[in-house]
Parts: structure tokens; sequence; C-alpha cells
């Protein structure tokens, strides 16, 4: 990745950014946003950008740039192209421990720590599954038991629904289908945090999932010790689904289309492929939310659905060449 | 320097052990060879060395002591492999590549200096892969990849180098060369553990050959003591005659056509 490319990123991320906050049922010229910002000009002005369009978009950032680098990690770590945390069923397994928090009425900062706890359950059965299935090593058969275990996290969630309130029942489908219309400075902060220590704990194993994408033996042979950092990047994967599900809900194919972009933009080792999709995803949930506001105003699309239209085409066409 | 003591080992669910009782030494200096059919082990020697196969039974030594996995790194420091078969799964660099063999002597706070390029810049000489250094791997032909590895495992920069099938995809050229590169490496007091089939090519380089079959070590000596045509057509099961090469004097293996079996 040449600076000139590192730069494009950067201001895309911005101008989206501005685009974000400027547009929506209401449209601001640039100038009622930079009022808006400095807390000056009419009370709905300052209202509307501050508390409503800012908090939505860096979180939408917070959350593209933990989906994006969870995806980059993971699919290095398995040596997989398809993988990411939507179709590995961590995200899913995040949500389960997110709609149960809810349920029980849990505070708010417990929620991505039952998403956290639900994320590294779905790992674990996906492991368990692919093992029983005899390819462990293998990571189209360990994708395989994420699809499944993400389908079983979702048809938990619709039993779990079956008997329960009606909150309960809309702020599931919520969770389901991904959103960051409700955004606040608190959630900001929290989703903040989690994302900040995944990308974190991702960038420090960067070297050693450069190695583990040769293959096993090979990183053996350099001294990685391949089980412990598969499972450190499993983790930090669900420290970023934990954080980004708790506040958004399951957004999927993020993980997946960004760091085929990145890398096909010239990123080649890890630390910058996960920190080029951090960028990238980023300026994408906060694009896809800003799609999901003006498509059909005064309704808005489930932000989930808008990914899901814009990846799954990307996930054929990548299925196909793997194929 | 590398060695093997009663080394048993058994896949799962496999009737037969990979390894049976395999003992073998490779010491400093040396260019070791390991020879045998396919399925005779050869592989699995290799992966044992690196922790990938758990041992049933046995001991795998580096200077006398045993090979702790946990201490990974450290041991990746001294002792580089080239294993038989690597996918790259995504278009690294070839540069960023050859450079990952310095990943064991990295740390978090401790990135790439001068001791390192000087490693790769050496490594990248004595294969002879300049040219390529701004290609992708996934771009590489068959040779080219060989060649890049062996570099990768060079910049490694240990004291021990072991081989897995190096020269499978080369020419005769470059398969010289590798070869070449083999036996002033062990000159230069390195110790080189090669697994190979190419018998005639082994029995003129190699100071000692190990003749492996179905797991076990059926022979082991000079190589003018290994190739012998009556232990060979047994365990390759197939009609041939060791000769000398007329031009070097090195026994040579010539297998013969296919006879009627009675």
């Amino acid at each position: 990745m040449t600076p000139a490319r590192w730069t494009t990123l950067v201001v895309a991320l911005l101008l989206v950014a501005v685009a974000g906050v400027m547009l929506g049922t209401m449209q601001l010229p640039p100038g009622d946003v930079l009022r808006g910002l400095l807390g000056q000009g009419s009370l709905t002005n300052v209202a509307v950008v501050r508390t409503l369009r800012l908090p939505r978009v860096v979180l939408a950032m917070i959350v593209g740039a933990g989906l994006g680098a969870a995806g980059a990690a993971l699919q290095g770590a398995t040596r997989n192209g398809l993988a990411e945390p939507y179709l590995l069923g961590v995200s899913g397994g995040a949500a389960v421990g997110a709609v149960v928090a809810v349920a029980l009425h849990a505070p708010p900062a417990l929620v991505p720590v039952a998403g956290f706890a639900g994320a590294l359950a779905a790992i674990a059965l996906t492991l368990v599954v692919a093992r029983a299935a005899g390819g462990q090593g293998d990571a189209r058969i360990v994708l395989m038991a994420g699809v499944v275990v993400g389908a079983f996290a979702n048809a938990a969630i619709m039993v779990a629904l079956a008997n329960a309130q009606d909150n309960v029942v809309r702020g599931a489908l919520w969770w389901m289908m991904g959103s960051v219309s409700d955004a606040s400075w608190p959630q900001v902060r929290l989703a903040a945090l989690w994302v900040a220590v995944g990308i974190i704990v991702l960038l420090a194993l960067a070297r050693a999932i450069d190695v583990l994408a040769l293959g096993e033996d090979t990183a053996a042979g350099l001294g990685v010790r391949v089980a412990r950092v598969s499972l450190s990047v499993y983790v930090a994967a669900a420290l970023l689904a934990a954080g980004t599900v708790a506040a958004a809900g399951l957004v999927g194919f993020i993980g997946l289309l960004v760091p085929h972009l990145v890398r096909m933009a010239g990123a080649r080792t890890h630390r910058t492929i996960i920190g080029a999709a951090a960028l990238a995803g980023a300026s994408l949930v906060v694009a896809a939310d800003l799609i999901a506001r003006v498509a059909r105003p005064p309704a808005e699309l489930p932000l989930g659905a808008v990914t899901a239209l814009i990846g799954v085409p990307f996930f054929l066409t990548r299925l196909r060449r793997l194929a | 320097m590398i060695g093997f003591a009663g080394v048993k080992v058994r896949y799962r669910g496999a009737r037969m052990r990979a390894l049976d009782d395999v003992s073998l030494d490779a010491p400093r200096g040396r260019l070791t060879a390991v020879v045998g059919p396919n399925g005779s082990g050869k592989s699995t020697l290799v992966r044992a060395l690196i922790g990938q196969v758990p041992l049933e039974a046995g001991v795998v030594t580096i200077d006398g002591a045993p090979v702790e996995h946990r201490e990974r790194p450290a041991l990746a420091r001294r002792l580089a492999v080239v294993t038989q078969r690597e996918e790259p799964a995504f278009p690294l660099g070839v540069r960023e590549y050859v450079g990952l063999g310095r990943y064991p002597h990295l740390g978090l706070f401790r990135g790439v200096g001068v001791t390192d390029t000087d490693a790769i810049d050496r490594a990248v000489e004595r294969t002879e892969i300049r040219p390529y250094l701004d290609r992708a791997i996934t771009a590489l032909s068959g040779g080219e990849w060989q060649r890049v590895r062996l570099a990768r495992a060079l910049a490694q920069g240990g004291e021990a180098l072991v081989l897995d099938e190096p020269t499978t995809f080369l020419d005769v050229g470059h398969e010289m060369a590798v070869f070449e590169l083999l036996a002033q490496l062990a000159g230069d007091g390195q110790a080189v553990l090669l697994v190979s089939h190419q018998l005639n090519l082994v029995a003129r380089f190699a100071h000692h050959m190990v003749l492996m079959r179905q797991g076990r070590v059926v022979a082991a000596g000079a190589p003018a003591e290994v190739m012998q045509g009556r232990v060979l057509e047994t365990v390759y099961d197939w009609p041939l005659v060791v000769t000398r090469d007329p031009a070097v004097g090195a026994p040579t293996l010539v297998p013969l056509r296919a006879r009627p079996r009675g």
C-alpha cells in the first residue's frame, strides 16, 4: 500500500462521514453541520448534529472498523477468503448473548460482556462441530460449521422470541437486522472500548497471522504456536463481534468484503491489511447506513439488509473463484 | 545436532505406525539424506521435528536436548525447515515472504533491524532470486517458488536446515545449484538434513544416507554402503541395478524395465 492509497482511505472516510452528518430526513448544508458541531446556530440544528447524526456516524465507523479488522484477521488465520465474523457464526453467538442480556434487563455495559460470552461459545461450538466432521485443520469445513452455528444462533433467537414480550421481540428483531439508528454517546464509548482492544490485539498478532497464512507446517517451522495464535485471533474476533453486535446488531458481509478490497488495493502483510480493512470497513458501514437512511425516506432500511445486498453478490463471485 | 532416538509415530486411525523406532543423527558440517519410497515416513520425520505430530515413543533432540515445543521460537532460530508442500493462501510479495524467515527473531517490540536485512540479502544472493523480489509469490513458476522458499529458510539463519524434497519442480541446472548450495552450507558447518527422491544426486552429495521403508530405517551409512542393488530393489519393489557413474564414479541407480512377475 502506497502512502497515496492510505491517504485515499482516510479522505474517503472523512468525506463519507461528512455526508453522513449532512444527509437524512432533514438535509443540513455544510455550514449548519459546522455550526452544529461547534454548538452554534439553532437548538434543533445543534441537537440534530450532536446528538442524532454524529453519534450515529461515529458508531457506524466503529462497527465498520471492528468488522473489517476481524474479517481480515480471520481470513488470514484460517487461510480462507470467505471467513468473517458473521459467516463463522461468531456474530450470531454474540447476538444470542446480547439478546439474553437484554431480555434479563441487564445494564447496558453488561450487554457486550454477554455478547462476548455468546461469541466464545459459538466459536467453541464451531470448532467442535468441525472436529467432529474430521476437518479441524480444513478451513472450508470450519467455515461450513460456522454457517451452521450462525443459523442455529438465529433459530435460538427466534425460539426465545416465541413467547417473549413485545418490546423484547422488537429489540431482538432490531438485533438480527442490524442498525445504528439508536446510537447514543454512551453506546459509542462502550463500542469504541471493545473495538479498540480487539483491533490492538489483532495488530499485535499481525506478523504471526502472516506466517499462519502460509500453512500450519510452515508456520510451526517458523516458531509459531499454531493452535495458540489461531485461538488468540478467534478470541480477538469475538471481542470485536461482541462490541459491534451489542451496539449495532448483526451487520454481515463487511468483514468478508473489505479485506478483499484492501488486498486488491495492494495490501500484502496483515499489519497493513488489518489497518486498511478497519479504515475501509468504517467508510463502508457509514455509507451503507447513509443508503439505509436516504433510500426510502421517511422509512429506514435495516443496515444489515443493506450490507447483505452489497455483500451477497460479492460473496457469490468469490465463491465462484474458489470453486 | 539433530537427533531422533527410537521415535514412534502413529496417525489417528492408522493401522501401521508412520514411524516405527526411527533413530538417526544429522551432525553439523554434514549433509545427511533420508531416502525411501513414497509413504515410507520421510515427511512424517520432518513433521515430528517441528512438533506437528505427537510422538508415541522416543525423543527428538537438538544438540542432545529434547525438543520442547513450548520453546518454538527459540527452536526456529536454530533450525529452519522447508516442508514438502506449501500453498500460500494470499498473494504476498516475494520480498515480504523471504522476510518472514526472520519471524522467530522478531518480537512485539523488536522490529526488523540491520541483522535481519543482512540475513535476507545474503539468502537472496545465495539462491539467486533477486529478479523476482517484486513479484507476488502466487505468480511464480514451480521452480522459482522452490528457490524462494529455500531463500526464506536461509534468511531464518539457523545452524540447521531441514528440507523435504526441495528440488521436486526444478530442472537439472537449478536442481544442481540447490545441491551445490546445500553442500556449501554443510561445508560452512551447518547441519543439513535432506529428504529426497533423487537417489543418484544424494549419493554424490550426501555424507550420510538413511534408507527408510514403511516407517523403519532399513539401511544407513555412507552412500556406497546404502546404495546396494539388492536392498534398493526390495525397498522400491522394482528391478534395478546399481553401477558406477562413468563420469564421476559415484554409485548410481539404474531402474530396469518391468519384467514378468513369477
